[in-house]
């Protein structure tokens, strides 16, 4: 089920490629206004680029987090997954997992191109891209808590990002801070394995408050 | 099979009571009809008793049991249909329908699929996605899920609000097999239905 789930997760992103698109534009759009608005001088860009392209990815991965159930809620879909006999937290993680899979990656993917804009030396992207590997997962699933809290509530939007943004500051912290230590001869191991372990303990909490959060919201 | 029992249900909603002391014991091949005017608590009846909602008071036993206990099994044995029809718009008719199997944990293939669809008077637009289908039609698709489950109760809110006459004959065809079979239905309706069962009982909410 939880690849079902996954699947038809995918299935609709590919029907509504808009949906998707724009949280990566959004994304490219901020990365690539940052130089312009700076000016072109390589060292402080060099400096700025992982805070910047992190940042970006928090608020790209932040605006698509109202469809991850709000679709769901509004034609009664949701309604059905809180009443069926799989677990709920496995389903949730399922969702986490697909929107992860439709904002997580192409960010990913992404990042080293933008990178490049910031002059970043090659071990420098590496370290980012695998530094947003290991943290976007965690955003989806954070988000998801958020998401379902959310849920139903007249400007949600805005509650969502007062609610997730301060959860997401050690993911922004150890992740820019990977590339800043790598750059400094430091190696990024430790932030590697911070993020890591958030991405651990993500995976095991995140989908069962969400679940929780669910049923609180649809009462 | 298990006896569906309320006990003293009552519903607040804010700081409006919508109805108090309910008590109901339904049985094998049994249908439970509740009725009410408008924003009498029906719905928010049939929330409780699939366990979306929780009771002001009272409780809700299947087979004994509090169905928060029973949890998952109780949504193993239990359709539940509301006023949303859990149709997805960028999906087809059949990937609805199979999807909504599996999430109620009975997975169905292709064809039977296709079958249940035929069935319901959607022969030929299978493969349409479902907003370009009309609102009776995505009621058809909903409903088809009652042709492939396997539950013992069904908890039907206005399932035949959007329906032509042809389709509510199959919907009360569907029902009538269904108690039949010794399954149980509990349904809300503001239409003049007979359907021949074992034991009817009216649910009168004020």
């Amino acid at each position: 089920m939880f690849f079902r789930i996954i699947q038809r997760d995918l299935l609709l992103a590919m029907r509504r490629r808009a949906d998707v698109l724009t949280t990566l534009f959004f994304f490219i759009i901020v990365v690539s206004l940052f130089p312009l608005g700076v000016g072109p001088e390589i060292n402080m860009l060099r400096t700025m680029a992982p805070g910047v392209v992190w940042v970006a990815a928090l608020l790209a991965s932040m605006l698509s987090l109202g469809r991850m159930f709000s679709s769901d809620y509004l034609d009664g879909t949701l309604e059905q997954m809180l009443l069926s006999p799989q677990s709920l937290p496995l389903l949730v993680l399922g969702k986490a997992l697909a929107h992860w899979l439709v904002t997580g990656v192409p960010l990913v993917l992404m990042a080293p191109v933008l990178g490049i804009q910031y002059d970043l030396p090659g071990e420098a992207l590496l370290v980012l891209t695998a530094s947003l590997l290991l943290g976007t997962p965690v955003l989806s699933l954070i988000g998801a808590i958020g998401a379902a809290l959310t849920l139903g509530l007249r400007g949600g939007g805005v509650l969502v990002s007062l609610l997730v943004l301060p959860l997401y500051i050690p993911v922004l912290i150890f992740g820019a801070g990977a590339v800043e230590a790598s750059a400094a001869g430091l190696g990024a191991g430790a932030h590697m394995s911070l993020l890591g372990a958030f991405l651990l303990a993500s995976l095991v909490l995140a989908p069962w408050t969400a679940a929780i959060s669910l049923r609180i919201s649809m009462e | 099979m298990p006896t569906l029992q309320g006990n003293n249900l009552s519903c607040v909603r804010g700081d409006r009571r919508l109805f108090r002391d309910i008590n109901f014991s339904l049985d094998a091949g049994g249908l439970m009809q509740v009725h009410g005017p408008n924003g009498s608590g029906k719905t928010s009846l049939l929330r409780m008793l699939c366990g979306l909602a929780t009771p002001a008071q009272g409780e809700i036993r299947w087979g004994g049991t509090e169905i928060r206990a029973l949890g998952g099994n109780y949504f193993g044995t239990m359709t539940y249909l509301g006023h949303l029809s859990a149709v997805k718009d960028d999906l087809t008719a059949i990937e609805n329908l199979r999807i909504s199997s599996a999430l109620a944990g009975a997975e169905i293939d292709e064809r039977k699929a296709h079958e249940a669809l035929q069935h319901m008077g959607l022969g030929g637009r299978e493969l349409l996605p479902a907003k370009v289908l009309s609102q009776g039609q995505r009621r058809r698709v909903a409903l088809a899920r009652l042709m492939v489950c396997r539950t013992e109760l069904w908890i039907l809110d206005e399932p035949l609000a959007a329906l032509d006459t042809h389709a509510v004959k199959l919907v009360q065809g569907l029902m009538e097999r269904h108690l039949k079979h010794g399954g149980m239905v509990v349904m809300t309706t503001h239409q003049e239905i007979e359907i021949t069962a074992a034991a009817t009982q009216r649910l009168q909410l004020a």
